[in-house]
């Protein structure tokens, strides 16, 4: 990139290189198509070169789509133009050691269900609930705010909890309805006429008309961001939890426009696109890896803070309603939970929070966190067991405890 | 018709004959969107000067300017065409009283060109006085997925097609600028057919040279001061940090109160014109306010 090398077309080489640039940042996980290289080489050839900065700008507008990608295109750039070959020999170097010395190959995805289907028990102990049970009292009774980063394994489905799943998100109906939008559809019986539709059907019968047509404003179901506290008091649920929220982003009846879901302990990590993955095995072990609090202490202040500040615009656009799964043990400072959860409560179209501790009969609004949140939900509701997804959905339905325990505080 | 600029310093020069002072990289787009005839997708937090560079560009090149504002429910009869009903029905009145009876004549008439009424996405299509206009299709994130499906036809192929009427091309493709505050990410399919820019609050002396274009009514030193402040302020863990749009408009405020130079109470009074969050006016309320003042100040001697 000399100064003296002006306004030559990249033939040759400068192609072949942006080309090979391309499959760097393909290769970085930058979503690069075809044409939009076809597009750099063009755009080179059209502003010329005398600067590296051009240069720079000219590729990142053409083969960047995200403002996500602009570090990786940045990193990406500054390595590649430097020395073409040092990346393709590094990334060659780097593909070669995985190969080598893998660790011991995971269970490929579904291996479980597959296991079930074959009539094998699966590889694992019925799980022993006594034991689990003290587990729990002694997760429910002690909270830690020291950060710990923590990398979550989960187990594999097995085929009758995947159809337990399926079932109870079918059953599942949020106390919310569905949101009208400001696009109209044909319906006999709608509030409008639709001189469009009646004028097309008029002109069929030469002129005549037979029949006015209607439309009324079409109703769309509203969209979804659940927001799961993983940390250590509550992680006797997030196996539960996190199959829960796969099965709301791959509802089998569409009730949900688009889901979003988030996981906190000691940060706030945006799960969603882990949640995508079609197979639940699949999509279990990328939160598990992608979300790096596993278990850690709770600043649920904090959080919501983040997700307020960085989040809400983005997902909160279009009316959304917000399920919070926590149990509300909050370490931080509670008035600046109110304060959060207040401005979380005004975005969203309806705040659900979610409480496995409400499942302990005599169960009173005492923690401070607990106290700060109550006032600003718009319904609190129980998960009643551990174990049955079915039990989450029932729980849903049920009229909220919200008011009762405002009443108690 | 004016003629496009011929390299990136000419269209940055051009953009600042309008006022719009643009940094070398959104220069360097939008002259490869001029030349390769491809739409510009800017994305951006609110009031960082997207939607006026399509001003700047329509105003400096002497083209008509079609706006059309993006919202949720958009759809086909209010952004591409429509036909008139009401014409439409005195026709087929007309029709009958004259005895005309041949259904594939007035089927015809009725959905000819008389009759269709252009939305801005069709009259950007036709041939403008002064040359193709610049088409501005604002906060795209807006509207919902359905719509963004129309606009795929027409950013890459320059048409649109009506099932009465067949498919209308523009002879020559209009100026296309796409906006975008990122409430909700855009297709990856539209994205691909346009260039992306993401823009960014302007650096300290970027974010002066706009206030002196826009604002010459300030003195040097109140301009530095503002420009400093809010520079500061950005640092600051805010809901809604303050866009170029705010400091023009503080600026302007400040202007108006006859200010020669900041000072807390000053700030304090006027800080509606860039704070739009109740959090974030009692967060810099009182004593960070003036810490922030003096911060501001001494970046200032510091660079001269």
């Amino acid at each position: 990139m000399a100064g003296g090398q002006t306004r030559s077309a990249p033939q040759g080489r400068l192609a072949e290189n942006i080309v090979h640039f391309a499959r760097a940042l393909r290769k970085a996980g930058v979503k690069l198509g075809t044409a939009q290289v076809e597009t750099a080489i063009r755009a080179v050839e059209v502003a010329g070169f005398t600067r590296r900065a051009d240069f720079y700008y000219i590729l990142r507008a053409t083969m960047i789509t995200r403002a996500d990608d602009l570090t990786i295109f940045h990193q990406v750039f500054a390595m590649f133009w430097r020395d073409p070959e040092f990346i393709e020999s590094l990334l060659h170097l780097l593909s070669h050691k995985t190969r080598d010395d893998k660790p011991p190959a995971p269970k490929p995805a579904a291996h479980r269900r597959a296991a079930d289907a074959m009539g094998e028990m699966p590889d694992r102990e019925p799980p022993d609930l006594p034991e689990r049970e003290e587990v729990e009292q002694e997760a429910l009774l002690s909270w830690s705010d020291n950060a710990v980063l923590r990398r979550m394994d989960f187990e594999q489905m097995s085929a009758a909890e995947l159809t337990e799943a399926e079932a109870a998100i079918r059953r599942l109906t949020l106390p919310v309805s569905p949101k009208l939008t400001r696009r109209m559809h044909p319906e006999p019986h709608g509030a409008k006429p639709d001189p469009r539709a009646t004028l097309r059907a008029s002109l069929r019968r030469g002129g005549e008309i037979g029949r006015i047509a209607r439309k009324s404003r079409l109703r769309r179901p509203p969209d979804l961001v659940a927001i799961c506290d993983i940390s250590g008091s509550m992680s006797v649920y997030s196996r539960l939890l996190m199959r829960f929220l796969h099965a709301l982003a791959h509802n089998p009846q569409r009730q949900w426009g688009r889901v979003s879901a988030f996981t906190f302990g000691t940060q706030l990590t945006n799960v969603t696109r882990a949640l995508r993955q079609r197979d639940p095995d699949e999509a279990l072990a990328a939160i598990g890896s992608e979300a790096d609090d596993w278990q850690g202490g709770t600043r649920i202040g904090d959080a919501i803070e983040r997700f307020n500040k960085d989040w809400s615009r983005r997902v909160l656009g279009s009316d959304a309603v917000v399920l919070l799964i926590t149990d509300g043990l909050e370490r931080g400072d509670a008035a600046h939970l109110a304060s959060q959860m207040q401005r979380l409560s005004l975005s969203a179209r309806r705040l659900i929070w979610l409480n496995p501790l409400l499942r302990y009969d005599g169960f009173a609004p005492r923690a401070g966190g607990v106290r700060a949140i109550l006032p600003h939900v718009h319904s609190l509701h129980a998960c009643h067991s551990l174990d049955s997804l079915g039990a989450l959905s029932d729980a849903l339905a049920e009229p909220g405890l919200r008011d009762t325990l405002l009443r108690q505080l | 018709m004016t003629v496009l600029p011929a390299s990136i310093d000419d269209t940055i020069s051009l953009l600042a004959s309008q006022d719009y002072i643009c940094g070398r990289d959104l220069g360097t787009v939008a002259f490869l969107s001029l030349k390769l005839g491809k739409p510009l997708f800017l994305e951006g937090e609110a009031g960082v000067g997207k939607t006026e560079i399509a001003r700047a560009l329509s105003a400096a090149l002497g083209r008509r300017l079609i706006r059309l504002q993006c919202y949720e429910g958009l759809d086909a009869s209010s952004a591409i065409y429509e036909w008139n009903f009401a014409a439409q029905m005195v026709a087929i009145r007309t029709a009958e009283a004259t005895g005309q009876t041949d259904r594939a004549e007035l089927q015809a008439e009725l959905f000819s060109d008389d009759f269709l009424i252009r939305r801005p996405l069709l009259q950007a299509l036709e041939p403008q006085p002064g040359g193709p206009p610049v088409l501005l299709i604002d906060e795209l994130d807006r509207t919902d997925e359905p719509f963004e499906a129309f606009l795929l036809e027409l950013l890459s192929d320059f048409q649109v097609t009506i099932p009465e009427l067949g498919t209308i091309r523009a002879d020559a493709p209009p100026i296309v600028i796409l906006t975008s505050n990122r409430t909700r990410e855009v297709h990856d399919a539209l994205k691909r057919r346009c260039l992306y820019h993401w823009v960014d609050y302007p650096g300290f002396q970027r974010e002066l040279s706009i206030l002196r274009a826009r604002v010459p009514e300030a003195t040097d030193k109140l301009s530095s001061e503002i420009v400093a402040f809010v520079q500061s302020l950005r640092g600051e863990d805010l809901f809604k940090s303050p866009g170029v749009a705010e400091s023009i408009d503080w600026a302007r405020a400040l202007v108006a109160l006859d200010a020669v130079a900041l000072s807390p109470e000053l700030v304090t009074d006027t800080v509606g014109a860039l704070l739009k969050y109740q959090d974030d006016i009692a967060r810099i309320a009182g004593a960070e306010t003036t810490r922030l003042l003096d911060q501001a100040k001494a970046q200032l001697m510091a660079t001269g």
